[in-house]
């Protein structure tokens, strides 16, 4: 019969964690070290704050309404009363870019959200239980990634119906192979290691051992793939809105103003050219961090 | 190599069908009834009834997909609902246009990526270094469907140097043999048309190969970095041979391996990306074709495009795995 430790009466288990804990500790104060030393994720990190204090401010940064029409205003050069321009709708252009900030992390969090979850529980469980189970996850993620990533998500998309939230859905799974991938390989070199072999010998059940022990140390990929797939995915729903499936007007997402603007691409290139911008920037703020915190967290990576 | 190839076509199978059960299961994802969905609100309880008999979604699931798969393998890929133009041949007219687009696009990607990132990795930390990868990291971050619209605003509206749309100017006579229109200009002699068409394909394909681009650039350079710390490298240096030698002959060649599985990759993406590049330039390929049928819900068009770009991506997939044992026999693969 397996012994079941009892935490209680057990402190063995809690000064294991614990120990861990303070490991785990230190790993992410070198991180952030190492971070802050270099300029190029340090650059990535001020975009990114940058970002979330617009999205945060957004009504006090915002010097317009998103909504507010004028027809005599529309299609207004950049100036010091609309100092992005407007577009075709006489509709303040920098007020619109600063409120899609809010679109964008939203975007970011739950598309990256949704590959998350179900990336590292589907990845989790085929690294850690192998054999059959690995076998029939694996095969539904080579199925999935037989598809170029933007046109599974154009399909979803064209099943779901054009939305911004069915736009997101799209992204976050199409995201899922990814993330399953990389916690897979992690899982499979962490559950070899000894203290893994330590806890099933103490009788910590499956759960237990994957939750608390092998999850929480194949973290460092995982969060550098969430990092730079926040850029990715805030990249592919932008796309879908550009094509038309994904946020629909007047919602002020970067990538559908861009399409609103093609129109006037010869007398008014500043619809277009701005929103455009804001995506870039941030696209690049993602991955500049996460390429930094890739070589923070694992130095032998480092190119 | 022979066994191996057939072995790797065997394991195509389970993929390719699952491929094909995903996409053909697309019609059956659309919430509600998809009869109304395809025709619309304004449908009447007949059309709805007939275009559900026409197909067949009526029978029960199995009996569908195996309608699906036996059409399929014989090279019937249905019809439109709306224009009611057979699938296969749309495709067949539309297909070339992609594929001379995303090959033009993976020669700018390979040739620039490449060289930039050799480059980068001999001299490491310099100028050219610092500056080619930040343009490549540049690159990955950047929307492609921008950088159209900027290049069409700068080369087009403002210089008026390229065309901003289409594969050839109306008026400009080519006699089409392959459909690959720069191929074809080089048969039949002519260069009017081949200058035409390469104008025209300059843009859309510097778009669309910026990512794969920036993805070789870094690969190479950090495939490069790694070979040139090998012990065999030191010795070729103490031989004396000449540098250029070295690098192209000895370390590029070992480090070709991991650029080969990028470019691989990314030439099966830039077929999903063309959706965005053929919008932008009104290319007339299979990506447009499959965005207006997504917009005008004509779901048969949309199984039978993404089955097919699927089918190539895999079969992309596997020509490289093919290559990378051919180019390093040490591999073995089980």
């Amino acid at each position: 019969m397996a012994i079941q430790p009892n935490p209680v009466t057990d402190p063995g288990i809690d000064a294991v964690d614990k120990n861990v804990q303070i490991k785990g500790q230190r790993l992410w104060v070198d991180a952030l070290t190492r971070i802050i030393k270099s300029k190029t994720s340090l650059i990535g990190l001020c975009i990114i704050l940058l970002l979330i204090i617009t999205a945060i401010f957004a009504p006090i940064i915002a010097t317009h309404s998103t909504t507010d029409q004028s027809i005599v205003n529309r299609y207004q050069p950049p100036s010091s009363e609309h100092i992005l321009g407007t577009d075709e709708l006489g509709r303040d252009i920098f007020s619109r870019i600063v409120y899609g900030t809010r679109i964008s992390i939203q975007i970011g969090v739950i598309s990256v959200g949704i590959s998350l979850v179900i990336g590292v529980l589907l990845g989790g469980l085929a690294g850690y239980f192998g054999r059959w189970v690995d076998q029939i996850i694996m095969r539904i993620i080579d199925i999935m990634m037989a598809f170029p990533s933007i046109l599974l998500a154009i399909a979803l998309v064209a099943v779901l119906g054009k939305s911004l939230t069915n736009a997101m859905i799209a992204v976050g799974l199409v995201g899922i192979p990814q993330f399953a991938r990389i916690v897979r390989a992690t899982v499979l070199s962490v559950k070899e290691t000894e203290y893994i072999e330590a806890a099933r010998s103490i009788g910590a059940k499956h759960r237990r051992i994957l939750f608390q022990h092998v999850l929480p140390n194949s973290l460092a990929p995982i969060i550098v793939q969430a990092t730079l797939g926040i850029g990715t995915a805030i990249l592919d729903a932008a796309g879908l809105s550009f094509l038309g499936l994904g946020a629909q007007p007047p919602t002020p997402e970067w990538g559908a103003m861009l399409s609103d603007g093609r129109a006037a691409l010869q007398t008014a290139p500043w619809v277009v050219a701005f929103p455009g911008l804001a995506i870039f920037l941030v696209v690049l703020g993602f991955n500049l961090f996460g390429d930094g915190l890739r070589d923070a967290l694992d130095p032998r990576l480092k190119r | 190599m022979a066994k191996y190839i057939i072995r790797r076509l065997m394991m195509l199978i389970p993929v390719l069908l699952g491929v094909s059960i995903i996409t053909f299961s697309l019609i059956h994802l659309i919430p509600g009834d998809p009869a109304r969905s395809m025709l619309g609100e304004k449908a009447s309880e007949t059309q709805l009834e007939l275009l559900r008999e026409e197909l067949g979604l009526n029978d029960p699931y199995m009996v569908q997909y195996g309608r699906f798969m036996g059409k399929v393998l014989t090279g019937d890929l249905g019809e439109s609902i709306q224009s009611k133009e057979d699938i296969s041949y749309e495709l067949m007219q539309k297909l070339p246009a992609t594929m001379e687009l995303a090959v033009f696009a993976m020669t700018i990607a390979i040739v620039i990526g490449i060289l930039a990132g050799v480059i980068a990795a001999v001299k490491q930390y310099s100028w050219f270094d610092n500056i080619s990868m930040t343009g490549a990291l540049f690159g990955v971050s950047m929307p492609i469907f921008w950088l159209g619209l900027m290049m069409i605003w700068i080369f087009s509206v403002t210089f008026n140097i390229l065309p901003p749309s289409g594969r050839i100017t109306t008026g400009v006579e080519l006699d089409t043999i392959t459909n690959f229109y720069l191929l074809d200009s080089i048969l039949t002699w002519n260069w009017v048309a081949f200058k035409d068409v390469f104008l025209h394909l300059l843009m859309p394909g510097i778009a669309l190969a910026t990512i794969p681009m920036a993805i070789i650039a870094r690969m190479t350079r950090s495939s490069m970095l790694e070979v040139m710390r090998q012990d065999y490298i030191r010795t070729a240096n103490a031989k004396g041979l000449k540098r250029h030698l070295i690098i192209f002959q000895h370390a590029l060649k070992n480090a070709f391996l991991p650029v080969l599985t990028v470019i691989g990759l990314q030439f099966g993406l830039l077929l999903g990306g063309a959706v965005l590049t053929e919008t932008i330039f009104s290319w007339p390929g299979v990506g447009r074709y499959v965005l207006l049928a997504v917009l005008g819900r004509d779901y048969p068009i949309v199984q039978a495009t993404i089955l097919i770009i699927a089918t190539l991506f895999v079969l992309i997939n596997l020509i490289t795995d093919i290559l990378y044992k051919y180019f390093d026999p040490r591999i073995k693969f089980n």
